[in-house]
């Protein structure tokens, strides 16, 4: 029988040859890895994305435009809002339209929200990955209080379909005000208590610690953003540098690593929670009363033209290119997915590390496959 | 419908109309809130380059790459790029227009590696060649997939997989 080579293989210098997924726990999704190593050293790998490729795309040119945001939804599928909100500010900008007062305070407030689910999760996981089952617990509760809320003021757990072109579907409910505040208490409570549960431990930090590096020059170079761009030490956040909806008129901090390791990655997103709830203090104590949804026609349609923008997910910079035909389904739409480009720099980041660090470097990205599909 | 452009973008606009003089057929235009340069193919790599490394523009960071099918229209691909200067805080919009027929385009990834997977993507959903692209392996597909999803004219609720 002959022995099939795979590509890329060189008797000489390569010992094996180590597949990682589709179907594998600590892959976050179905995503295969295909690692040559020399005895413990990752020499060589090659990520394989596409197992949940759905269209989303392309489906959206056939549905309108209130339709894709449920599509929208489904690609980051922990991070709902954000994207939702990536869709319509684009649309928005297509047909001119101001959003009233309120609508941009609750979309902030649920955002900021929804990436504290997205890194309570990531937390929760990335204590897994390195062989902690406790972090997952505690990162799980915080989360699931935060749901919640989520299932009280939207209907749904996830996939809420709250955000409209022009505003919100339906204002607060009436006892949001006592329970947002129980809900900041505890969560505030429930960062210090994850941090000192994980962040301290000597085990943790000696896995984490140096592992993984990967500099401001290459991040960049890479497309990389998010909290992974700013672990490199680049201060880029788009609530700042390309402010969007009403995130100017918050005072918050841009939380930076120094190294670019993966501590800096997880350490970034534990403060990166800290900064969100400053803001939701902050939009709390300003929301104005008022309406929630502009007047826009049931059916959108947004005049001839193209419109790109671009906004902070939890995962890092999502931006959405639609171009209108003038119809009431959209000509094309394109998402720059952040987690489809952070994971370009996997390979970089792996190669030289340790076999049993691959794991905790992916973990580090905090991917979701939904969205680098999509 | 324009909008108006924001004091970065208006400064880019006119760094961008004083420094494009040695890109004779460049156009410098205007998409919304977004400065937008429209360029010949055949310009693409030395004008990204130039994007890129002139210390007024320092475009180091690749935002996206799209494809719009507009073969009912004029018979060509459009290929957008998203270009972010970290450094000057600018935002820009590049297009190029390749025939339909066939589609073939310099590749970017020597500037941005960033691009890599972005052009290999497109290559999978729309068939643009991105030529001098490392490997254009399909990303997103299956390797024994045929035509090209992303296009107007596949059939796509026609399709079936099973």
């Amino acid at each position: 029988m002959e022995i099939q080579q795979q590509p890329g293989y060189d008797p000489d210098s390569i010992d094996l040859m180590i597949n990682m997924g589709p179907q594998h726990p600590s892959t976050h999704g179905v995503f295969r890895l295909v690692i040559w190593v020399d005895g413990e050293r990752i020499i060589k790998s090659e990520p394989h994305v596409g197992y949940l490729h759905r269209g989303s795309e392309k489906i959206s040119e056939s549905e309108r435009y209130n339709q894709i945001v449920t599509l929208f939804d489904r690609l980051d599928y922990v991070g709902n809002l954000n994207n939702e909100l990536a869709f319509c500010l684009a649309v928005e900008k297509l047909m001119g339209i101001t959003v009233p007062e309120r609508a941009e305070y609750i979309r902030v407030i649920l955002c900021e929200l929804n990436r504290i689910a997205s890194h309570m999760l990531f937390y929760g996981v990335y204590g897994l990955d390195s062989g902690a089952m406790t972090p997952m617990l505690y990162g799980f509760r915080e989360r699931e209080r935060i749901q919640d809320l989520f299932q009280r003021i939207t209907g749904a757990r996830m996939m809420h379909n709250y955000i409209r072109i022009g505003g919100i579907k339906e204002d607060l409910p009436t006892d949001f005000d006592s329970r947002i505040g129980i809900l900041l208490d505890d969560l505030k409570r429930g960062v210090d208590e994850c941090d000192q549960l994980l962040s301290g431990n000597e085990m943790f930090l000696a896995r984490t610690k140096n592992v993984g590096i990967l500099d401001a020059a290459d991040a960049v170079d890479y497309g990389v953003s998010g909290p992974t761009l700013r672990a490199s030490g680049v201060a880029e956040d788009v609530r700042v540098t390309d402010s969007y909806s009403i995130y100017d008129r918050f005072d918050f901090g841009i939380p930076l690593g120094t190294k670019g390791d993966c501590w800096d990655r997880y350490y970034v997103r534990v403060e990166e929670m800290r900064e969100s709830i400053k803001i939701i203090e902050n939009a709390m104590r300003d929301m104005p009363n008022g309406d929630i949804l502009a007047k826009v026609r049931r059916i959108a349609r947004p005049p001839k033209g193209e419109a790109f923008v671009r906004t902070e997910s939890p995962r890092g910079d999502l931006g959405v290119f639609v171009v209108s035909d003038g119809s009431d389904m959209p000509y094309r739409v394109k998402v720059r997915a952040p987690s489809f480009a952070n994971l370009q720099a996997l390979q970089l980041m792996l190669e030289g590390a340790y076999l049993a660090d691959a794991v905790l470097i992916l973990g580090s990205i905090d991917i979701i496959m939904g969205e680098v599909d999509r | 419908m324009t909008q108006s452009l924001n004091e970065f973008s208006i400064n880019l606009q006119q760094t961008l109309s004083r420094k494009l003089t040695s890109f004779p057929n460049s156009d410098l235009g205007q998409e919304l809130d977004l400065v937008l340069v429209r360029v010949e193919a055949s310009d693409l790599v030395r004008l990204s380059d130039f994007l890129k490394h002139d210390t007024d523009l320092l475009f180091s960071y690749f935002a996206s790459l799209s494809v719009v099918d507009y073969e009912q229209l004029n018979n060509t691909f459009e290929v957008v790029y998203h270009l972010i200067s970290l450094t000057h805080k600018y935002k820009l919009c590049m297009k190029i227009s390749i025939p339909y027929d066939d589609p073939r385009i310099d590749s970017v990834t020597n500037i941005w590696r960033a691009a890599n997977w972005f052009e290999r993507e497109s290559h999978d959903l729309y068939g643009v060649v991105f030529e001098g692209h490392p490997n254009l392996e399909p990303l997103l597909l299956y390797e024994d997939f045929e035509g090209y999803p992303g296009r107007k004219s596949f059939p796509f609720h026609e399709y079936k997989e099973w």
